[in-house]
């Protein structure tokens, strides 16, 4: 259902020109080589995840698949990942609760592993497979976990949801929705202010009783 | 959030080098606990060195001896074949830390080295001597629900720090005398992980006994029998995702129903996990019994100290004990 599909799209970001960069590069060389580096010659349009992201302070390029989409894009390398979702791709299903790593409403998959992207450097994707919630309905047909949440009531105002979804989702996969005990302990870094959670721990075992792929 | 420069080194002498050299960097693993304090600014690096390209991932036992990388992330410990089988106590404990989404990015490094949770290292508004070193500390006569009782010296109110070591892995790796391997400047060197913590009776700015530009590169655990009749109880404000308020990893090596070795380290109670060695000399040689487990936990709280809000800590570390060495044994 959330199988990545590459279509080979790519978009640069074009917020700068490129002859920015190129100063900028000029001045890193500059500082790195004082720090004892030498800036590794990568071209950013062939960046591999192997390459050192190329930036300065101000800027880094970063190049990261999302929902299957390769993207290309320069970013201050303080920008969260969930910043860069939200504010830079308008990719506005990921949720920004806490900011602080407390409460999961930002979780999203890298390489197909539940994270927070609150937590995480956008510039630390690069080259990487981020999953969102937007890429869980396909052909306007929700996802088995959605349609779950929606007959079992696993929400009410809604803002933790896609976070639930995504770590139910990744808790059926990793193994750990073997009994409605074992789904609240996997679950417990998803809050709801809600309570929605009996509900919750219902759709998810519906989904894992019926042996339903996610 | 201050600007920082971004590098991403190749080898671990780039790495140790970028840090060593330069006393505005630091390294950046998982990121879990930095970002969250540099979000906050109250760690605010110029240089950003990220360690996750480096080959330090893998989980291995070479000649009896579990090596465990520092990258390794706490969920991929906690599945691996040979740290179930060798080492439940080890898996108990990264299980009752933080979420699944956390331990997908947690490392074994990282957790280590993660800051305390006292609430006021946090909030910026309040003096505190590891933030910032001889401002007073706001603990002692505040809210001191979920600080120290273990070498607790507030006889300098200026130096006086009583918070705790946050982390469940390491009480564990404590109980299973654990090893780091460590990388610096003058090469790679092997140190207990109890010398690791930094007493806070001087600097209690100073988290650890690592120098500048010193990287984790493993933690090692050597073969250990007792490993297997081992328990993590955690006790906490609620079932799960919450940091302990006191918890006990313990170990025995038992035979004809007597013990033969014991391990107890407790967690949540002082600014290191807190191994026990009298206590677990106490019980050697004695049947496994219920009232050799409550002696246990009464022994441990020699050398105790409450505060206004901590002293329920004091009731809890017996029963704690007691019960962990319970289950541990096949008792209960
Ligand atoms: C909401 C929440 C709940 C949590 N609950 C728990 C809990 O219940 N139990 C628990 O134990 N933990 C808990 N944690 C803490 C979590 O386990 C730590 O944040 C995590 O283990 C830190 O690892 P990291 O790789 O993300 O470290 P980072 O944040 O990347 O680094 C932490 C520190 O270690 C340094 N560092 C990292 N790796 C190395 C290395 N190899 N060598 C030298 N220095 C290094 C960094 O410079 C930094 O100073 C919780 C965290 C959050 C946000
Ligand atoms: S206990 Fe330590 S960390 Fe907490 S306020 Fe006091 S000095 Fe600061
Ligand atoms: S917004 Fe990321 S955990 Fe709350
Ligand atoms: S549905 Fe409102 S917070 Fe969960």
């Amino acid at each position: 259902m959330i199988e990545e599909q590459v279509n080979g799209q790519e978009k640069a970001d074009q917020t700068l020109p490129d002859h920015v960069f190129e100063d900028r590069r000029l001045f890193l060389k500059q500082t790195m080589a004082f720090a004892g580096f030498t800036l590794a010659p990568v071209s950013f349009l062939t960046a591999t995840p192997d390459d050192i992201p190329i930036g300065d302070h101000e800027r880094v390029k970063l190049s990261v698949t999302i929902n299957g989409q390769k993207r290309r894009l320069s970013i201050d390398p303080r920008m969260t990942t969930l910043d860069l979702l939200r504010e830079k791709l308008t990719l506005t299903g990921t949720k920004k609760g806490c900011d602080l790593g407390q409460c999961g409403a930002c979780t999203i998959l890298i390489d197909g592993q539940r994270t927070l992207s609150c937590l995480s450097l956008a510039i630390m994707q690069h080259g990487k497979k981020i999953t969102t919630v937007e890429s869980l309905s396909e052909h306007g047909n929700l996802h088995p976990m959605q349609q779950a949440f929606i007959k079992h009531d696993g929400f009410q105002c809604g803002y933790c949801t896609p976070g639930q979804l995504m770590s139910a989702i990744a808790c059926i996969r990793e193994g750990c929705a073997g009994s409605d005990d074992e789904i609240r302990e996997y679950m417990s870094g998803n809050l709801c202010r809600c309570g929605a959670y009996p509900n919750i721990v219902n759709a998810i075992s519906d989904i894992k009783n019926r042996g339903q792929k996610v | 959030m201050k600007p920082f420069q971004y590098i991403r080194p190749k080898t671990i002498k780039e790495a140790v080098q970028a840090v060593a050299d330069d006393s505005q960097a630091r390294y950046i693993a998982g990121g879990t606990n930095l970002l969250d304090l540099m979000k906050r600014d109250i760690e605010k690096p110029e240089k950003l060195v990220d360690i996750n390209h480096l080959p330090l991932k893998k989980i291995e036992v070479k000649s009896g001896v579990l090596r465990i990388g520092s990258l390794a992330l706490n969920s991929a410990v906690s599945h691996h074949a040979q740290v179930v089988k060798r080492f439940p106590l080890l898996v108990q404990a990264l299980l009752a830390g933080a979420s699944g989404q956390i331990r997908n990015m947690a490392t074994a490094g990282g957790n280590l080295l993660q800051q305390t949770r006292c609430p006021y290292f946090y909030d910026t508004a309040f003096p505190c001597n590891k933030r910032s070193p001889g401002t007073g500390c706001s603990a002692i006569n505040g809210i001191s629900r979920l600080h120290a009782v273990y070498e607790v010296d507030i006889s300098n109110p200026q130096k006086a720090c009583i918070a705790v070591n946050p982390s469940d892995m390491a009480v564990a790796l404590m109980a299973l005398d654990a090893s780091i391997m460590v990388s610096g400047k003058n090469g790679e060197r092997k140190m207990a992980l109890d010398e690791l913590y930094h007493s806070p009776a001087t600097q209690p700015n100073l988290d650890h006994n690592l120098e500048k530009g010193d990287l984790i590169t493993a933690v090692e655990l050597p073969h250990a029998p007792l490993a297997q009749h081992a328990h993590y109880l955690k006790v906490r404000d609620r079932t799960s995702y919450a940091f302990a308020l006191v918890s006990a990893a313990v170990a025995l090596d038992i035979r004809d129903h007597r013990i033969q070795a014991a391990r107890i380290t407790l967690g949540g109670v002082a600014y290191k996990p807190w191994r026990l060695p009298a206590v677990e000399k106490q019980l050697l040689g004695q049947p496994i019994s219920i009232t050799a487990f409550r002696d246990a936990g009464v022994a441990a709280l020699t050398d105790t100290r409450s505060f206004e809000h901590n002293a329920y800590k004091l009731k809890l570390i017996p029963n704690v004990i007691a019960e962990a060495l319970k289950i541990a044994s096949g008792l209960s």
